[in-house]
């Protein structure tokens, strides 16, 4: 039984095949599970949004196989939803109109979108209430603040029931208080829908905070150096960051990644 | 209505009028002979004077432009997502089309005559030929600028190159299209007059002609205040559509105070 996203020894490199571009991961071994909550990090440019390009199939590697799904990934996986640092909301569209965006264009949504528009209205209100944002999809994202537009962008992600949520650092941009409301955003979506989420981060404490496992990247070519799972209770309580054993593994982490930039 | 905000509707009227204002005292006090420069006061009298011939003429060369204008953004529009549409057609397009804008339109207007005679269609092609590159130029630098975050959160959903045109390039692109527009409409203006002085029987370019030619110099002054009205109307019209058609765009409160 083989993981739910794989990467088998995969390597990839931007500007040319193997030998003549730049290498930005190398030899790449990760396996994550079906539900799994998993987190990257590692020090700048060890390509870690290299890794998520690769699993969802906007990128393919010169060597090695990149699962998901049990599916060898040979073009855009479409069961993944996807949130960036930066919102990128359209500011023409209402913050309704943008979360139907991926319905009318991932199949089977796009050619049902026309007849069952209530539906999917229907759909996308509750999903911005469970965020926190009931009553707010007739706004224009400029009318909302970073955390709401963000929020939103997170709805954008999940619309269309992904079993795959990619995070590329979604709450760098966001103050502290903000982001550890948004931590809690994620960790009871994440509950609630039992999805595997792969989230790219620098920041240490979101990633023990939320993750089951913790992979640490070395730096460019980037391979996987650690792999550390975190056995705290769920549903887990902000409180936790605030113990005694969060901050040693949050040390640990930390000494991995310096040791990983030399 | 609050008195600030009838300051800055009365603004435009205020300025003109002092602008005038001043010239005509200068040119009153330094005592220049209106053959060199003629005070507004004689140039509104050559106006009334010559009426008809202005109207008529502003007429014909509103038409020239408005066409060549509107062939200006049909072509520049298609001509702008094509260029968008993919790096190897814009890193192709792109040299030939700068080369082409750095011609002077001057030059190709006898060309134009060769082909079409004197008159009304170079008028109307030297408009269009002015006017189509800053609406290229801008339609392909809208599509340019799609933030590569979203095209991966598309492209990740399955979403085809069109796809994605359509639901986020071609929106995108219309704030930078419509404020082409009204840096196209006064250039297209450029392109007909100046066919018009050099080749044809009508138009405000030609009436300028004449009266150079008959040292009429306040009516050549006039013909110049009648081309800068049809430019304010017209670039007025272009504004308002712009506001019209893409007010999510300007939200931003920086120039409205």
């Amino acid at each position: 039984m083989s993981a739910f996203v794989a990467l088998d020894r995969v390597s990839h490199a931007y500007g040319g095949a193997a030998g003549t571009g730049t290498l930005a991961v190398a030899e790449l071994t990760l396996g994550i599970e079906e539900g799994e909550f998993a987190a990257v990090v590692g020090p700048s440019g060890c390509g870690k949004s290299t890794l998520m390009k690769l699993a969802t199939g906007l990128q393919f590697p010169f060597a090695g196989v990149v699962r998901v799904a049990g599916e060898p990934v040979r073009r855009p996986v479409k069961i993944a939803g996807m949130a960036f640092q930066a919102p990128t909301l359209l500011p023409w569209r209402t913050t309704l109109a943008n979360l139907l965006l991926p319905l009318e264009i991932v199949e089977p949504h796009r050619h049902a979108i026309r007849r069952k528009k209530a539906e999917y209205v229907a759909r996308a209100e509750a999903l911005l209430a469970s965020v926190g944002l009931g009553g707010q999809g007739s706004k224009y994202p400029w009318e909302l603040s970073g955390g709401m537009q963000q929020r939103t962008s997170l709805c954008r992600a999940l619309i269309h029931e992904p079993a795959l949520l990619m995070l590329d650092e979604p709450f760098a941009a966001l103050d502290a208080f903000t982001r550890e409301e948004l931590w809690c955003v994620i960790r009871d979506l994440h509950a609630a829908r039992r999805i595997t989420v792969i989230l790219v981060t620098h920041d240490l404490r979101e990633a023990v905070f939320l993750a089951d496992r913790v992979f640490v990247m070395s730096a460019r070519p980037g391979r996987i150096v650690v792999e550390r799972p975190i056995a705290f209770a769920r549903p887990r309580d902000l409180d936790i960051t605030f113990t005694a054993e969060f901050q040693a593994i949050v040390h640990e982490l930390r000494e991995h990644i310096v040791r990983a930039r030399q | 209505m609050n008195p600030s905000d009838l300051a800055v509707r009365m603004a435009p009227w205020l300025y003109t009028v002092v602008l005038f204002a001043i010239w005509e005292a200068a040119v009153r006090v330094f005592a220049v002979p209106a053959f060199f420069l003629p005070p507004p006061s004689t140039i509104a009298r050559a106006i009334y004077d010559y009426w008809p011939a202005i109207w008529r003429n502003s007429l014909f060369t509103l038409w020239a432009t408005v066409i060549g204008f509107a062939l200006a953004v049909g072509f520049g529009l298609l001509l702008g997502l094509l260029v968008g549409w993919s790096r190897s057609i814009y890193a192709g397009l792109y040299p030939l089309m700068i080369g082409f804008n750095a011609i002077p339109k001057v030059a190709v207007v006898p060309i134009l005559v060769l082909w079409y005679g004197i008159g009304f269609v170079p008028a109307v092609l030297t408009a269009f030929l002015i006017s189509f590159f800053p609406i290229v130029v801008n339609v392909a630098t809208g599509l340019a600028t799609i933030e590569p975050e979203l095209e991966d959160v598309l492209k990740a959903l399955g979403a085809s190159k069109l796809d994605i045109m359509r639901k986020v390039g071609i929106p995108r692109t219309l704030p930078y299209f419509f404020g082409s527009l009204k840096v196209a409409i006064t250039l297209a203006f450029v392109g007909s007059v100046i066919s018009e002085s050099i080749a044809s029987n009508y138009g405000i370019g030609n009436l300028m002609q004449q009266a150079y030619a008959q040292f009429q110099v306040p009516l050549i002054f006039a013909g110049l205040i009648a081309l800068a009205v049809e430019g304010i109307v017209m670039y007025w019209a272009m504004a308002a559509l712009e506001r019209h058609m893409t007010g999510w765009a300007q939200r931003s409160g920086f120039a409205q105070t």
